[in-house]
This record gives structure tokens, sequence and C-alpha cells, in this order.
């Protein structure tokens, strides 16, 4: 059972959270979007072995942030909330 | 075996309390303060248990959580505990013990012939043998003779077992000489610390062997250290085993309680972990070396000193190490005559006065048939003996900290595997980091909380300190007979042979073919001679050949434990309605629909009579429905119309103040999500009505897109499902069932028409009446906070019975709703089904503005001329309702293809016929076409119409 920092709650464990997709998959908007790149968006991921940035939501507090965690040795780096610097873990 | 209880001795029980108990029907006496196993020798009780697979007798081996072989049932005044360690279960008076696996009795067991077959059955053999025709087909029996002990599937809890969650800086597993000295340290640095054991006494390997502690005899150390943690506050846990490492440095730990309480289960996250969890001694490797009266020395040792127990007469003990000296000098010193067979050359310094040394010498085979009776040496010599102590060398217990993934290391000096690298935030202490002397074992202890460790001397050990001097004595792949590895498994070395022969030669590989360290010991004791033996056969290192995964738990855990309160309605809680007691009064049957506990239908009736007289007569005059699941999302901000715009499908911003409109939102794939009415309250105002089951998964959805697109100052939203009932007075004659309630609202129709809402009050509190309809006939659901509802509900109950009102289940609300072809998402959508597929393709031709899943729309997916569409399906006059999840069919090259499949069937008791929703592909232009249906094999046919079978123009909603 891992801790994850909700940047509004603290520590709390994993159980509390939903995996919301890796950051920095950006929406592309308007009907010109090509297949591809809407593809890219909906289906293709890195799925990287190290160091990850993520999305979660904390259920309880119902915000979305960001978290940066290493998916192979499960160490959590830090969390900000969308939009903010990122803080320690 | 000649086992007996001393006349004196024994540190851990009390003489002064007798207590008994039965085992296999016999009874057994001993003291407060045995374990059933320490009993069971006393009175002299060689076999047991029996074999999992050739019914061998089995005695008593070890004295803790490593014994793989007196596993019993135990029956007590708080219920039947199977598989229980003989040797870490206290003997209570009263209790029925029984041996698993066993028939009558383990003495006399019908299935012992087996073993005489065993030849025939190595690793395996049923695999390859009762593959034709089918396993299954033997299975059963051959699982009824196997096995272990009997569960009560009787069972229930008297009692729900206790979680507990724990924080605390330090948590100490082991409370041996290593674990005391890592608690001491911790406390003294002022850190809080649980110090858990799973012996139902701290002091682990003091307990039984000599030591002496800065000048203190060792179990007088520990008492003192006990006692100095427990009086600064500190908790202590016994009988408790840590038996789970988890990410960030959780640790579940079972606490099992001698009052016959269930178990606790213990979830503690502490700063440290200080893993002092000791070794375990391994088997010698010889033939039939799994004879009753074979065990471990260091059990034997703690068996004499711990409950006055001497283990046998003429004993001879095999060892390849230091360590069995002790025991060897104990025994003798006890009364018992004693040699030692030391595989060694140099012999031993230590033997003194009273026993026998052997040296260079190894057994090669013992002999005996319910009891060992002789042992044979390498040298072709007989040794007439009623009991064999072995030491092998001393495993240590690194299970926990390889949960915790970390990397062993070979040691050549301890012959075996000991913690490498070490992890952030655990140490290691004691004879689990491979200290020999109590001194080591002490000095390690005292450092292994690194920063959390106070600064002050450690205690040293005063006395004479252990040595081990352990050689390599592993099976030998040429040794005659059967030598076994894995007491449990019922494993011997040819086992292991045959492995390699056949290739499985990765210990992954060897473990699952032939079951070696499997069951519910997990091959504590067998588990490297194993892993040895296959590094000799093949060629290649023991470090090379590395050790199978270790995984929780450590050793066994009740379900109930790990349950706690999470069982029968705890298990998943349903959802419960405000008027929950009034719908009971009414009759409703309950039933769960997306995780709420709703009235199906009502009256207690046959099930089937009563939803068709619900459908019916809702038609006819008035229904009363409780509609409070409904989802009720307030979206609310100076940007919200634009919010809603782009969360839902439809255009919702054109919507006018006071008013509603039905929408579809979809998944960023295209898919319709969710349906529901958007009413919109002012400007800025909104409420998402949603689908019951799918609140919680609308809610989240609607926040994601809010933080992640509009931001936290756009747009606010709340859930407020909970906080409002709503109720529904739906049917020809809604409205004057409606007016007599008295709301204090306009409700004709030019002030309160179709897809309208307007306010009111009942009693004082406000309400809100929208006009919108799952039934397709005029409808008013009443909203109202839910503390209120019951009076509302009451007062429409009294003003529908004029009118003949009826009370709507789930059940006849799904008729109703399928007349008029309104579909359920999720069960008339699947899983590719977009907007234009249920007919509405207005705003995917015409919308501008972006909204979610819009670019799917437009994939050649959706765009394919070949989707499957919302359709009706009609039966041919006089013929039953098709069967929901039928499949279209039709023959496409000379072979049957699916086109799509019912989604919804009744029978409609108001038109006298079934109605049918389905997806069928390119169905909307194929209305009026006649297509196959089949089901289990019976081909039907049915009418491709439109999914409104009842009241097409809508005449009812307004009437």
């Amino acid at each position: 059972m891992q801790l994850f920092p909700c940047p509004f709650c603290g520590p709390r464990e994993e159980s509390e959270f939903h995996y919301g997709g890796e950051a920095g998959n950006l929406r592309p908007d308007g009907s010109e979007v090509t297949a591809e790149r809407w593809a890219g968006y909906l289906h293709m991921r890195d799925n990287p072995k190290g160091p990850t940035r993520e999305i979660w939501v904390h259920l309880t507090c119902g915000e979305f942030f960001a978290m940066s965690r290493d998916s192979v040795n499960h160490k959590v780096s830090g969390s900000t909330a969308l939009g903010e610097a990122e803080r320690g873990a | 075996m000649s086992a007996s209880r001393l006349t004196t001795g024994g540190s851990d029980i009390d003489r002064g309390r007798p207590l008994s108990f039965t085992f296999d029907g016999s009874r057994v006496e001993g003291f407060a303060g045995d374990t059933i196993a320490s009993a069971l020798l006393a009175s002299g009780q060689a076999v047991v248990g029996r074999s999992f697979k050739y019914h061998r007798p089995r005695g008593i081996w070890g004295s803790g959580v490593e014994e793989p072989n007196a596993l019993v049932d135990v029956e007590s005044a708080a219920g039947r505990v199977p598989n229980a360690r003989a040797t870490t279960v206290q003997a209570t008076d009263g209790i029925r013990v029984t041996s698993v696996n066993a028939s009558p009795t383990a003495e006399n067991d019908r299935n012992a012939v087996l073993d005489r077959f065993a030849r025939f059955l190595p690793a395996a053999f049923y695999y390859k043998t009762f593959m034709w025709p089918d396993w299954h087909l033997f299975e059963p029996r051959i699982r009824a003779m196997a096995g272990l002990g009997i569960v009560d599937s009787d069972w229930k809890p008297r009692q729900v077992s206790d979680q507990v969650n724990h924080h605390c800086d330090v948590l100490v597993v082991g409370a041996g000489p290593a674990g005391l000295a890592a608690a001491a340290s911790a406390a003294a640095a002022g850190h809080s610390v649980v110090l858990a054991d799973d012996g139902a006494h701290p002091g682990g390997s003091l307990r039984h062997r000599v030591g002496e502690v800065d000048g203190v005899e060792g179990r007088a150390w520990v008492e003192a250290t006990v006692a100095r943690l427990k009086g600064a506050g500190q908790l202590m846990l016994s009988e408790t085993a840590a038996f789970g490492l988890y990410d960030h440095n959780l640790v579940a730990l079972n606490q099992r309680h001698a009052d016959g309480r269930p178990d606790t289960l213990w979830r503690v996250r502490p700063r440290r972990i200080v893993l002092a969890t000791g070794a375990i001694e391994r088997p010698v490797p010889f033939a039939n070396n799994d004879l009753p009266g074979i065990l471990s020395a260091d059990a034997a040792l703690s068996y004499l000193r711990r409950h006055g127990v001497l283990v046998g007469r003429e004993i001879v003990v095999a060892t390849n190490n230091d360590s069995a000296y002790e025991p060897a000098s104990a025994l003798a010193a006890a009364g018992a005559s004693v040699t030692v067979v030391d595989c060694r050359r140099a012999g031993d310094a230590q033997a003194k006065g009273g026993i026998r040394v052997l040296a260079g010498r190894t057994i090669t085979a013992a002999r005996g048939r319910n009891a060992v009776q002789g042992v044979l040496l390498d040298d072709g010599t007989t040794l007439g003996v009623d009991c064999v102590l072995v030491s092998g060398g001393w495993t240590p217990t690194v299970h926990l900290f390889s949960q915790a993934k970390g990397k062993l290391a070979w040691s050549d000096q301890l012959a075996a595997f000991i913690p490498g690298e070490l992890i952030d935030g655990i140490g290691v202490a004691g004879a689990v980091a491979g200290t020999v002397s109590l001194s080591e074992a002490l000095a390690s202890g005292a450092a292994a909380p690194g920063d959390f460790g106070s600064s002050s001397a450690a205690p040293r050990g005063t006395g004479a300190e252990a040595t081990l001097g352990v050689v390599s004595l592993w099976p030998n792949p040429k040794a005659k007979g059967r030598v076994w590895i894995d007491y449990q498994s019922d494993v011997t070395a040819k086992d292991v042979e045959l492995a390699a022969r056949e290739n499985f030669v990765s210990v992954e590989h060897l473990k699952r073919y032939t079951t070696l360290g499997m069951a519910t010991d997990q091959g504590k004791t067998s588990n490297l001679n194993g892993l040895a033996l296959l590094a000799d056969i093949t060629g290649r290192g023991i470090a090379e050949v590395g050790t199978t995964t270790y995984r929780p738990p450590f050793t066994p855990v009740p379900f109930a434990s790990l349950a706690g309160s999470r069982r029968a309605s705890m298990h998943a809680p349903v959802r419960r309605l405000p008027l929950e007691a009034n719908h009971r009064a009414a009759g409703a049957v309950f039933q769960e629909y997306g995780g709420w506990l709703r009235p199906a239908y009502y009256g207690g009736g046959e099930a089937g009579a009563s939803i068709e007289d619900e459908a019916r007569r809702a038609r006819q005059s008035v229904a009363l429905f409780d509609g409070s699941t409904l989802g009720k999302i307030e979206v609310v901000g100076p940007r919200a119309a634009e919010f809603v715009d782009f969360i839902y499908y439809n255009t919702m911003s054109t919507l006018k103040p006071g008013h509603c409109r039905y929408g579809f939102m979809l998944s960023e794939n295209g898919v319709v999500f969710d349906d529901g009415v958007l009413v919109r309250l002012d400007e800025h105002r909104f409420i998402v009505s949603c689908s019951s089951s799918h609140v919680a998964a609308v809610h989240a959805r609607l926040e994601e897109w809010r933080q992640d697109r509009f931001g936290r100052e756009a747009v606010y939203i709340h859930n407020a499902t909970a906080q409002y009932a709503t109720l529904t007075v739906s049917g020809p004659n809604a409205r004057q069932v409606v007016e007599a309630l008295d709301l204090g609202a306009a409700l004709d129709d030019a002030s309160l028409p179709h897809m309208a809402i307007a306010a009111g009050r009942f009693a004082g509190d406000e309400v809100r009446i929208a006009r919108v309809s799952f039934t397709g006939d005029r409808s008013y659901e009443i909203s109202i906070r839910a503390d209120r509802a019951e009076a509302l509900w009451a007062r429409m109950r009294q003003e529908g019975r004029a009118f003949d009102a009826v009370l709507l289940g789930l059940e006849s609300l799904m008729i109703l709703r399928a007349e008029k072809g309104y579909i359920v998402i999720g069960k008339d959508t699947d899983g590719t089904t977009m907007p234009h597929d249920l007919g509405v393709a207005g705003p995917r031709t015409k919308r501008a503005g972006e909204f979610v899943g819009k670019r799917s729309l437009f994939t050649e997916a959706g765009n394919s001329a070949d989707r499957n569409q919302l359709v009706g399906l009609a039966v041919r006059e006089g013929e039953a309702p098709l069967a929901t999840g039928a499949h279209g069919v039709e023959k496409r090259d000379g072979r049957l293809r699916s086109i799509g499949f019912v989604t919804s069937s009744y029978q409609s008791p108001t038109l006298g016929r079934p109605v049918a929703l389905a997806l069928i592909e390119r169905g909307a232009a194929r209305h009026g076409e006649t297509i196959d249906v089949q089901h289990l094999g019976v081909v039907r046919q049915a009418t491709i119409v439109a999914p409104c079978a009842f009241d097409p123009e809508g005449r009812r909603l307004h009437a």
C-alpha cells in the first residue's frame, strides 16, 4: 500500500486515489485534428519504466493533481495541484 | 520415540495448573504454558499427522512457525481452526485437536498403504496420468485422499475481527535479543516503538539457550528489558506474526488472542522497520529423514528448557555445525544417552562429558515404521535410537526483507542467503542478518534503528559466545533411498532430480512442478536444501540458482482477519433510500440496482403479476415513484453555460432559465457515456440529472474537465444527489394529484409546460417541480430535502387514493420506458454506441463548438454505414417476448453472423404484446424488415420497427 501526497490533504493511502492518466497528454481541440493525432491523444501512452509523471485524483477531496514517481521502485518524488509548482513528497 | 515429561524444569509451564484436551479422541494431559505440540510430546505421541501425498506418518519437527508436519484442526468454544500449527497454539483445557489428512487417527491411517506405491507416484504423477480424458473426472477422489485440514462449512463469526491502523516511529519484528536491543535503542532515543513477536513470550533464543547480557542471565535481561519498554508506554504485541511487508513501509501483522477472540489484523506504518526475524534450523538429508522422532536439535532444546520435555532417551544428534552441541549437552545432562554424528572432520572441542562425538561421520539412513528406531552411518555401523536430532545449519528468515524487494547475498561462511544491500527505511539485526554470537546479535540490534536509535552503548554478551563453524551438508543426488526435502509437500530428492531431468531447472519451475516449498509452511525448512540439490544436479552455484520469490503471507492468516468487518452486508454496502422504511411498510420487495437498494415491485405477491399490474395501472390513472437516486449535480459559476456546452453532446447554453433539456454525455472516444436531463435554474446555475448508477462517475468526469480545462474559478460543482429526495407523480391524472398537494405553484400547461420547472413549497420547505417524463405520460418530479420527504410521500399517497394511484417499482418502470423506446445507458447501448446510432444525429452534423468526444464521431468507425443502431423489434402476434441478449443473425457467404442483439424485452400489459429494443446493424434504415433472432439455438423471426411502441406522437406527455 503506497502513500501518495495529495497537495491538499497530505500523505494518504493509495486506495484513496484513482489514476487519471499520464501527465502532459494535452487535448487537441477542433475538427481539423488528424486521425493520427487524435488516436495518439486517446490511446498512445509511453508507459515508462522508471521516472514518470502522472495525473491522479484524490477521491476523498476530489482534487486532481500531478504526481512524479518511479514506476520501478515506487518512490514518490512530489506532487502538484494542477497549475502549481511541485512540492516534495 | 519415548519422549516424556521430566519431573522438574520447564520455564514456560505452570505445573500448578494442569489441563487436558483430546487428540484424535484420546486424552492428553498438559500444563498451562504448554503448546499443543509440547503437550503431545510430553504424552509420548510420536505420530501427529499424515503426510500430504503418501500418508507417511509424521511427528513434530520444530517448535515454532516453521513446523511442517504437526498441522492440526483445533475445535474450541471459539469455533474450529483448520491447519493450525501445533507448535504455535497454546494448549487450553477442553479443546478438541484432530490430526489432518488422517483417518481415523494419525496413528492408524487407512490410506497409509499409499506409501507402498510411492515409487509409482513421483512428482507430477497426477498431471501426467490423469490428463486423459479429463483431469476433472479424477480430481474429486484425488483431492479427498490428499489435502490438509477440514474447513467448518457452517462457520459463522461470533465476533468481527478487529483491524487496527497504527503509526509509530519504529516497528521491530521479532523480540529475540537483537529485536529487544533494537527496541530498547529506539525507545531510549525517545521514539515510539512497536515490538511484535509471533511467540507467546518475548526472548527468542534467550528463552532456551544459555546467554548472559551485561552480566545478567539472559532470561532475566529479557524480562527487565520488556518491563522497561512497557513502563515507557511502548507497545508490545505477542503471538503477533508480521506476515506482509508492503510498499512505503506498511507492515501487516496478525495477532492471535488466547481468550478465544478472533484474530486482530494490524496495519502498522512505521517510519523505520527493524527486522529481527531470526533463523530457522534446517533438516539433515538422509534416507527416511521424515520418520517421527526425528526433529530439530534446537526444537528439542526448547522443549527441554521451556516445557520440561525430554524428547528421547537414546539420542543421536546429526549436525554440520556447532549449534547442536548445546542441545546435545543439555539432553545428556537431563538423563539421555547422546551420540553426536558430526560430519566435520575436526569433530568439536566443545564435546564434554556425557556425550559421545563421532567426527567425520554422517547418517545415511534411518529405520523404523511409525517412529525412528535406528540409524545407519556412512561407515556401515548402526545405532539403536529412539530419537534423532538434526541440525543442518541455519536459514535466516529473510522473507519480509525479500518482500520489501531486498536483494539477498549468498554467504559461504553461513551456508545461507542473508540480506544483501540494505533498503531505505529498513534495518536488519540478529540471526537474519547473519550474526552468530549473542554479542553480535545485540550490537546489530542496537544499531538497526539507524537514525532512530540511541547513541548509548549497546548491551553486551558477557558469557560464553556461540560459534557456528557450519560446513555444507546438502542432499546428495546419488543418495540411496528416499531422502525427504520437503516434509509438508512430500517432495524427495528423487523428485527434484526428476524435475531437473525433465528440464525444470528454474527454481520457480521446480517449485511448481514438484510443489517443493508450497503449502502452509511455504518451505521454511525445505527451500534451501531443495535449491542446493538443484544447484548440484545442474552444476551451478546455489547463488546462481537463487530463491523463489517470497510473497506474503509469511504465515497463514485467517480470512476472517483479513476481512474484518467487510463481510456480509458490509462487504459492498448498498446505498439506501431515505424512504426505505415507508416502501417496506408498503410491501416493497427490494433489489440492488447500480449500488442502490430500491423497490423492485410492491405488494409481495407473485413478481411477474405484480409488475404487470403496476405497469398497466400506471397508464390508466396515476402512479407514484421514488426517483431519489437520480443524479442531481449542480454546476454553478460564471462559465457554467460554456462548461455544460463542452460536457454535453447537445447545445445546452441556449436553454432558457426554468427549462430542462434531454441530452447525452459522450466519452472522448465518442461513445455515449450517460444521458439525462439538464435543468437550468438561472443564467449561471444548472443541475445535471444523470443516471442513478452513474452519479459518481459523472461527477468525477465533470470535476476532471473543470479542473483540467476550465479552472477552479470558472465553475463550481456540487453533487447534491443525496440531499434531495425526488418523488414522481406520473400518469393521465398526475396533474390532479399534484394540484391536491397544494404546492403553491401554477401547474397549468402555460405556466409549467413539459420540460419546464417550477418552484413550490410543501409544509414550509422549498420544492422543485420538474415536468420531465421517463414513462411517456405526463409526469411531475418533485424534489424536496431528503429529511422532509416522508411527509410529502405520505401526502402524495393520500391524495392519490382518489385516483387509484399505484406505487411503481423499478421493474414496472422499465416496462413503461421500454414501451416508449426510452433507453437505459449501458443496457440499450454498449461500448461502441455513438449518439447518431440512437437517432440523435443533429449536433454531430450541426454543432460548431468543441465538446467532449466530438472528433471521435468523425473517425472511420464513426462514419461507417454499418453501425449498430437502436431499433424496436416486433414479434408475430401471440408470440412470447424475445430473450434479452438474443442475437440478430444473417447468413453471409454461407456463414451465420451476428447483426446485433436484443437489449431490452418485455411483455407490455398495456399493448397486450411484447416490446423489444435492439441494436441492429444499419437498423435505422431497415424498419419493416424481418430478421432472424437466435437464442440458445432457437431461431425466431422479428420485424424491425421504430423504438417507440406506445404513443409515438407523444400526446400523453401533454394529456
